[in-house]
């Protein structure tokens, strides 16, 4: 560990030459950059899924695709979306801004940070490979509820429990990084309260991971046991309780639900202030507002299983604690809002995204709370109505913030200023396509329509159409997204090194792009 | 590396284990936990050995009756009467019939559960098919009698109650722990086998 602490001595060492480089690398910004690109390329895969639903629910009646593969597609969309795509851009992000932003060296451990992302290719080649296998890819949906993933499993689950268990080793170690980093790393000076938003989101969303991800890792391996070694944790033939099932997958699920938010929290609090020309609101409200939530995460989770036949204390307990959640919430929201008021506003793309952010995940957050009222639930749950309240707070939620950050980070990252007229193009089109194809869902649903099915009733035929139409024009808006980033990386305007007036941020101090090696001796803070 | 980073990483694995066990450890809680409460309705598979439950000022509540196959049992299982008004503090009989529809003998456990969830502690039965298992020869059927009371405890508000019994398919399960005992049996020299092996059906 010594030998790479000394490297960083010497500030002319640049990257090394060839493929190589990108294979052995310990720097946090190459390992961030692989990150981001390997997210992309998972949001493209998980995407294409996405295209393939909509194209079968583009009309009522069989269309496209057997109802076996249309499982597999639905399963696969979401298990990529969540492992391969919004999770590593965050870390991702995280690598790259991290360390610049609490004037470190690098990550703390940067050849266990090459590790954990090295092992996330093959994890997802693992998942992928089971759309070969016979009887095809996991058919039971992300949230894999035994037994539809025990008993009635194809052959490729254990393919798929090996690919979690990949996937959770890979965020465990992201996030022991990111605190061990956070921690002990900082610039003399630089206080727990003085630290940037963005670094106190991650610091939180690390503790979340390292709390839930071996709980995920805990349900996959008694899974792996049930289907394989003879035991009953699942199967109430053998005296196991499929319910306790979905208890410990939610237990993991919903703080798994912030771990993909908090970061879009920080990220929105630092495009907010820059492009209002304003200090945040309220840096310290901010910060109680994502603890408390994160700690409020660990004591909601049967607010997704209300239809199981819990009991009425336990129903009332878990919708009071989920409606307490708002008020966090509502604080964050407060604090966005009074930012801007009196601001002098500009409206670049990562601003517009960020306050499309603030609007749209409020919706979402409004349809959560919806959700959480227990009686109306029994109504909403398995409807179209979730999986418009999902999407609402995961599309222009978290996938919103992370093209926020790259269109705001990116002149830092490659030097070069990106193209605002195609920027705002992409952010107008992904605007309305998400818009078109999240909005309509809660009226089918709040109408009946269930999810996860491959056909449905004609009285859905219409604003199924439509919106299968928004999700084919913001699919194909993300190409242009793809054309930006590298028209982006190959060339452009020079950007300075603060970038945008507003920014403040040790980040900003550096040139864009920045030296191979950053803060060899730390900077000081006043 | 310093030294402060060196304790946080030992912390953090530290936690990462401890919540991978806790994931385990989930599995004896969820069943301690309503065990304690009595939150999930289950009742004790064993008769109740309290017998002043009797009581003439009882009143009236609504009893019904539900039963399912587990997955793929083939019998038929089914309640003799779908529902029946009973009186707390009175002890009542009723019979579900079963039938083996299968051309080989099967073994079968009935696991039984009580809506609303906070009656199940009220209920004790005397005598009930689910405190064993049933072996049918096939075609064979018969008429299985669980005896219950309601103490006169139970809530007010509570009007009316559902038992409801799961059949399980325990044929593989017997044979297995049949054939441990067997192989335990031979090993210590036991000459009973067979008579023991009666006297565990």
């Amino acid at each position: 560990m010594s030998a790479v602490l000394e490297s960083h001595d010497h500030d002319h060492h640049g990257p090394a030459k060839g493929l190589t480089r990108w294979l052995y690398t310990t720097n946090h910004k190459d390992i961030g950059t692989l990150y981001l690109w390997f997210s992309f390329s998972m949001f493209l895969i998980g995407g294409a899924m996405a295209m393939v639903i909509r194209a079968e629910l583009f009309q009522p009646g069989m269309q496209i695709v057997q109802p076996e593969f249309y499982n597999q597609m639905l399963t696969l969309h979401g298990l990529i979306m969540i492992f391969g795509g919004v999770m590593p851009a965050f870390v991702g992000l995280a690598n790259w801004l991290v360390p610049m932003m609490v004037g470190a060296p690098d990550m703390a451990l940067p050849r266990m940070n090459n590790l954990s992302f090295w092992i996330l290719p093959f994890a997802f080649l693992i998942l992928l490979s089971s759309l070969f296998m016979e009887g095809g890819a996991p058919n039971f949906g992300w949230t894999f509820y035994a037994p539809l993933s025990t008993t009635y499993a194809p052959p490729s689950v254990t393919f798929f429990i090996f690919s979690v268990h990949i996937m959770g080793a890979s965020s465990i170690m992201g996030a022991i990084n990111v605190i061990v980093t956070i921690m002990n790393m900082r610039a003399p000076g630089m206080t727990l309260m003085k630290m940037p938003l963005f670094v106190w989101s991650w610091l939180i969303t690390a503790y979340l991971l390292i709390a839930v991800m071996p709980v995920l890792a805990g349900a996959v391996t008694m899974m792996l046991m049930d289907i394989h070694f003879g035991t009953s944790f699942f199967n109430a033939a053998g005296g196991g309780d499929p319910v306790l099932f979905q208890h410990i997958f939610w237990f993991f699920g919903h703080p798994e639900v912030y771990i993909m938010i908090l970061p879009a929290f920080g990220i929105t609090s630092h495009i907010i202030e820059t492009f209002s020309r304003k200090q945040l609101f309220g840096h310290t409200s901010m910060v109680w507002a994502m603890g408390s939530i994160a700690i409020l995460s660990f004591v909601v989770w049967a607010h997704h299983m209300f239809t199981v036949g819990l009991p009425l204390a336990a129903e009332l307990f878990f919708m009071w604690a989920t409606m307490l959640i708002a008020v966090p919430t509502g604080v964050k929201v407060f604090n966005w809002v009074t930012t801007m008021f009196k601001g002098s506003i500009t409206f670049e793309t990562p601003m517009l995204f960020a306050i499309a952010f603030v609007v749209l995940f409020t919706i979402g957050g409004f349809s959560g709370l919806m959700l959480a009222i227990t009686p109306a639930d029994f109504q909403y749950h398995d409807t179209y109505f979730v999986v418009a309240h999902f999407h609402y707070v995961l599309v222009p939620g978290a996938i919103f913030s992370i093209m926020a950050a790259v269109y705001y980070w990116i002149p830092k990252w490659t030097g070069h200023m990106y193209d605002e007229r195609l920027g705002k193009l992409h952010f107008w089109l992904s605007f309305i396509g998400v818009n078109v194809t999240f909005f309509p869902q809660h009226w089918i649903g709040l109408a009946g329509m269930p999810r996860r099915v491959p056909d449905y009733a004609l009285q859905f035929a219409d604003w199924n159409m439509v919106s299968s139409v928004g999700a084919f024009l913001f699919g194909a808006s993300q190409i242009l997204f793809l054309f930006i980033v590298i028209k982006t990386v190959l060339g452009g305007k020079k950007a300075t090194p603060q970038v945008w007036e507003g920014a403040r941020g040790l980040e900003w101090t550096l040139d864009s792009p920045p030296p191979y090696h950053t803060f060899a001796t730390p900077p000081k803070i006043t | 590396m310093n030294e402060g980073s060196k304790k946080t990483i030992k912390r953090l694995s530290l936690a990462v284990l401890g919540m991978f066990t806790f994931s385990f450890a989930l599995v004896p809680l969820y069943d301690v936990f309503c065990e304690v409460t009595g939150l999930n309705g289950k009742i004790e598979l064993k008769a109740t050995s309290n017998n002043n439950l009797e009581v003439d000022d009882g009143r009236e509540i609504a009893l019904q009756f539900v039963s399912h196959n587990n997955e793929e049992m083939p019998w038929v299982f089914r309640p003799s009467e779908r529902a029946i008004k009973v009186q707390t503090g009175k002890y009542h009989t009723a019979t579900f019939y079963v039938k083996n529809t299968t051309k080989k003998t099967m073994v079968a456990q009935a696991i039984p559960s009580v809506a609303p969830s906070n009656a199940a502690s009220h209920l004790k039965k005397l005598e009930c098919f689910c405190f064993e298992q049933q072996e049918l020869a096939p075609g064979e059927e018969a008429l299985l009698p669980v005896r219950l009371i309601f103490d006169n405890e139970l809530p007010t508000s509570i009007k009316s109650v559902v038992i409801s019994y799961t059949l399980f398919d325990v044929t593989d399960y017997k044979d297995a722990e049949l054939a441990k005992q067997g192989s335990e049996m031979d090993h210590h020299g036991d000459q009973h086998t067979d008579h023991e092996m009666e006297s565990t059906l």
